[in-house]
């Protein structure tokens, strides 16, 4: 499967690709952009991504959390290019036999997602536009 | 031998180039090529090491040595999610 898409997320794509009968839960997350960013106003964000490292490392996070939850089963996106307040960056849907499984699985990826995954986002706002996390813009 | 430098989102828009090919020396490492844009650009002078640095893409330390051939990217803080 694909990690990254330009489009928006087909959630329910995703709930169809790991919901099985044998589930009895299903934790989704959404990272959404929001109005605000270290006291700033945000109005939008734009995504931009190395697209064969990023796949490369969701396939890695994708198996190893797979692996550290046998039971659940994983699948999640990630957006790029330009993503407005309220529009899902990423989304994450794990399904397991029982919920808990499912929630730390979910958390499981995204913490990982957002700490190797070479992805960056340029922040838009009534201020003009920054890249997020380099010191001394 | 010859090498060639990736660089992303806030770092290609201080270089003003994504890609570029460098003729090195032997044994030179990836924090070379670092320092030489450091030297060379003050918004990056302060880091003293790249925030990440992949190797034919896998993540390396940056005192990993460069070969001929190799694909070196220099990474800003990443912020997905």
């Amino acid at each position: 499967m694909t990690f990254l898409t330009d489009d928006p997320i087909d959630q329910q794509a995703l709930i169809d690709a790991v919901l099985r009968r044998s589930d009895g839960a299903l934790a989704l997350f959404a990272g959404v952009v929001r109005d605000h960013h270290a006291g700033k106003a945000v109005e939008s964000i734009f995504y931009e991504c190395w697209r064969p490292m990023a796949e490369k490392e969701m396939a890695k996070i994708a198996a190893e959390v797979a692996a550290a939850y046998p039971d659940a089963a994983i699948a999640f996106v990630h957006r790029l290019g330009l993503l407005h307040v309220g529009e899902a960056s990423i989304v994450i849907a794990c399904a397991s036999p029982h919920r808990e499984e499912a929630f730390s699985a979910c958390r499981e990826v995204i913490e990982r997602v957002k700490k190797t995954v070479p992805i960056w986002k340029r922040e838009k706002g009534p201020d003009g536009e920054e890249w997020v996390g380099w010191q001394g813009q | 031998m010859k090498v060639r430098m990736l660089l992303f989102a806030v770092l290609r828009d201080i270089v003003g180039a994504d890609e570029r090919e460098i003729e090195v020396a032997d044994g030179v490492r990836a924090i070379d090529l670092w320092n030489d844009l450091r030297a060379t650009h003050p918004r990056i002078a302060p880091y003293e090491r790249p925030p990440f640095t992949a190797v034919n893409q896998d993540y390396v330390k940056p005192e990993t040595v460069l070969h001929d051939g190799d694909e070196v990217a220099f990474i800003p803080p990443v912020s997905g999610g």
